[in-house]
């Protein structure tokens, strides 16, 4: 890790790595505060012990409008008991000093009221800054669309200025003309929505995952992560087979319900998933 | 008379292409649900243009939901407002009892042109569900209403209601369960079944282009009020007052009067145990510039951007949001907005019961009370020709079981905690709500 690559960068690098393995990315999601501060870095910490590539972290928010049950009930949770945005951060900056490599993932209105009860301003430029310093390579910002996002107080000109990646999503309903402008505004990654849904593990990969990769792929060179829906390493296989990256998000918040061996047993098996080494299900 | 349709003409206050009111409103949405709301607004302005979408929404709005809604001179109740003369715009005489039907007629008709065949919607006070299950009964689509528990509980009538018409309801045991629970729940489910759903937003509110689409909608309220006003009274009211929850009846009323520089516009928003107190739903007096289902305004939010519990006891004002275009209004100083508690509210609602016979909503109670607050200010300052019209959203048949405990004219224990039992069947068994509908 070179202290002068940004996190956009360092980002390429994740992907390019698992290229040169001739196998896909494994990026867990797991949100922070679940079921403590402490808690989650732990098991944050375990999910890239057990073989993931980057994390997610999951900002809390009080109304997670893209969130199936699961991730719904972890989030609640950890705002019940009080978590901050800081906290966040924090996490964030923990994973990295040991060499983690994360993003957030957020609802966009915390981002827009950062730091809102300093001195000396917050918003979305202070939150960029913040994550940048904190070791953080990226935001990924399901309810916030490129449109919204530029100009020269904007997100995207924010998360530029601290070379961390502004990650934008398409979803199979996504016109060629919303990707091609949704991956000119993306850094580091693309986040494929391989439904129309919100978060939650489902049984089988939805065949418009492939389609939508496909279509992308005509408008950018970005890695494409596929997201929603996977919870086993047969699954993660079979999204390997056309993604660049295989999130996962709501099985593995459910294994954390189950404490951090299953956590990393479940992460461990993705691992495999991703080099077709699974063992089937 | 000015019709429905006219509502949908075009005005020289519109938002930009993107649905911005100057720093408000937008799209802050998932991706994937932005094909559905570019197809609610292409398909909108298709239909604004097209003579046979509007001279169906005429007829509806005429022979179906009973429009034009008369102006009544509420004269006893005058006498409580300083001497001001008080014009109560009755959309509590349409069909379904309140403003909502208007905007839901519309969309109803917008589902048809787009062939979809199912309908979503939020509720609160469960008017827009009702209103909701109406059209989608009349038009033969499939309704699912998304409604907070602690509304079902309150609003338990048009939960009835509802399912008499034929929608499913679903009790949202998220968050807060109330209105803004049911916002969640309504775009969790569109965003899964978007393909063959509409969702029928129920307010001014949301990404583009719901706010203008469902304000649009709602004009008639005001361009027929402006003219019925100007006919019986050869002037302009003084002053223009309506109750903002997300804001729909407020601007439908408001909008027609914008370029009327005399005629003051005040939205009164829900302070529930006083805004002092933390326990309210006045997003613009107490709350802070944000983004929350889809569209930038102001909105009830602590440091982090986390969303506040609000509190009303009117259910469908119980939002910690407002449509963009009163943050717009709001800032401008077109319109100004200010705090009705529940206690004055209600005291506003048994004041309209007794004086003119009229039970309100309590959603509506809070214009009243505005309006008699206001009523005094205008006459000292304009004299005692000075006229209100309050828009008078709502009627209170659903309220009737919360004021009944408010002001303790039914002893508490004689209100019914489990429905009553139903028919008897053959063997002599109590068949409480089991048969088919
Ligand atoms: C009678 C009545 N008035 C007002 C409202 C508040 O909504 P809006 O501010 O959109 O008019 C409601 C909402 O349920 C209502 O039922």
């Amino acid at each position: 890790m070179t202290a002068s690559l940004t996190g956009v960068d360092r980002l390429g690098e994740v992907f390019a790595a698992a290229k040169a393995e001739d196998r896909a990315a494994l990026i867990g999601y797991l949100p922070a505060g679940y079921p403590t501060v402490k808690g989650s870095l732990g098991l944050l910490t375990q999910v890239l012990d057990a073989g993931a590539d980057l994390v997610e972290v999951g900002l809390p928010y009080s109304d997670p409008v893209l969130d199936g049950p699961v991730v719904q009930h972890a989030v609640e949770t950890a705002l019940r008991a009080g978590v901050r945005v800081r906290d966040t951060l924090g996490v964030v900056e923990q994973l990295a000093a040991r060499g983690g490599r994360a993003v957030v993932m957020t609802y966009w209105n915390p981002v827009l009221r950062y730091g809102s009860g300093r001195e000396g301003g917050g918003g979305p430029a202070a939150f960029a800054r913040d994550l940048a310093n904190a070791g953080g390579l990226g935001v990924i910002t399901p309810d916030l669309v490129p449109d919204e996002a530029s100009g020269p107080t904007g997100w995207l000109a924010a998360a530029d200025r601290e070379g961390i990646a502004p990650i934008f999503l398409v979803a199979p309903s996504s016109t060629d003309e919303r990707i091609a402008a949704t991956t000119a505004a993306t850094r580091g990654f693309l986040y494929a929505a391989s439904t129309m849904g919100v978060t939650g593990a489902r049984d089988a990969v939805s065949g418009t995952a492939s389609t939508l990769v496909a279509r992308a792929r005509a408008h950018t060179d970005l890695p494409i992560g596929v997201g929603l829906g996977v919870r086993n390493g047969a699954q993660a296989g079979e999204v390997a087979g056309f993604a660049d990256g295989v999130i996962v998000g709501s099985a593995l918040v459910s294994a954390a319900e189950h404490g951090r061996a299953a956590v990393a047993r479940l992460t461990t098996e993705l691992a495999a998933g991703v080099r077709g080494q699974h063992t089937g299900r | 008379m000015t019709s429905a349709s006219s509502g949908l003409a075009g005005t020289t206050h519109e938002p930009d292409e993107a649905g911005h009111f100057g720093p408000y409103g937008g799209r802050y949405m998932p991706e994937a649900l932005i094909a559905a709301v570019d197809e609610v607004a292409a398909e909108y302005e298709k239909a604004r243009r097209d003579p046979e979408f509007l001279a169906e929404l005429d007829r509806l709005q005429r022979d179906y939901a009973g429009r034009p809604s008369p102006v009544t001179d509420a004269r006893r109740l005058s006498e409580h407002a300083g001497g001001a003369r008080i014009l109560l715009k009755r959309e509590d005489l349409n069909h379904t009892g309140s403003h909502k039907i208007n905007n839901v007629l519309g969309q109803a008709l917008l589902t048809r042109r787009m062939g979809k065949t199912r309908v979503i919607a939020e509720t609160g006070a469960g008017q827009h569900g009702v209103a909701t299950a109406t059209a989608a009964a009349l038009m033969g689509l499939e309704c699912v209403v998304y409604m907070g528990e602690v509304d079902t509980e309150r609003q338990a009538l048009n939960v009835a209601r509802m399912r008499l018409l034929g929608a499913e309801v679903v009790p949202v045991t998220t968050g807060s369960r109330t209105l803004k629970d049911a916002l969640n729940e309504a775009y969790r489910d569109w965003v899964a079944s978007v393909e063959h759903t509409h969702y029928i937003l129920g307010t001014a509110a949301g990404p583009h282009p719901f706010p203008r689409m469902v304000r649009d909608f709602h004009r008639v309220i005001g361009l027929e009020a402006r003219e019925q006003v100007l006919a019986a009274y050869g002037r302009l009211p003084d002053a223009v007052a309506a109750c903002v929850g997300g804001g729909s009846n407020a601007i439908g009323i408001f909008h027609p009067f914008l370029d009327d520089e005399g005629v003051r516009l005040v939205g009164f928003e829900a302070a529930g145990d006083g805004v002092e107190t933390g326990r309210h739903a006045a997003s613009i007096t107490g709350g802070s510039p944000g983004a929350l289902h889809g569209a930038m305004s102001y909105l009830l939010q602590d440091e982090d951007g986390q969303t506040l519990e609000t509190h009303s006891i009117s259910a469908g004002l119980d939002y910690p949001g407002v449509g963009p275009e009163h943050a717009f209004l709001a800032d401008s100083g077109r319109a100004t907005y200010e705090p009705v508690t529940d206690a004055e509210a209600m005291e506003a609602f048994r004041l309209l019961c007794r004086t003119e016979g009229i039970i309100p909503a309590i959603e509506s109670a809070h214009a009243i009370a505005g309006a008699l607050r206001l009523g005094p200010q205008l006459v000292a300052e304009l004299g005692p020709d000075a006229t209100i019209l309050v828009n008078l959203s709502g009627r209170g048949d659903k309220d009737v079981d919360t004021a009944a405990r408010w002001f303790g004219v039914v002893d508490p224990e004689s209100l019914p905690t489990e429905p009553p039992p139903g028919p008897v069947d053959a063997d002599g068994a109590v068949a409480s709500g089991e048969r088919e509908l």
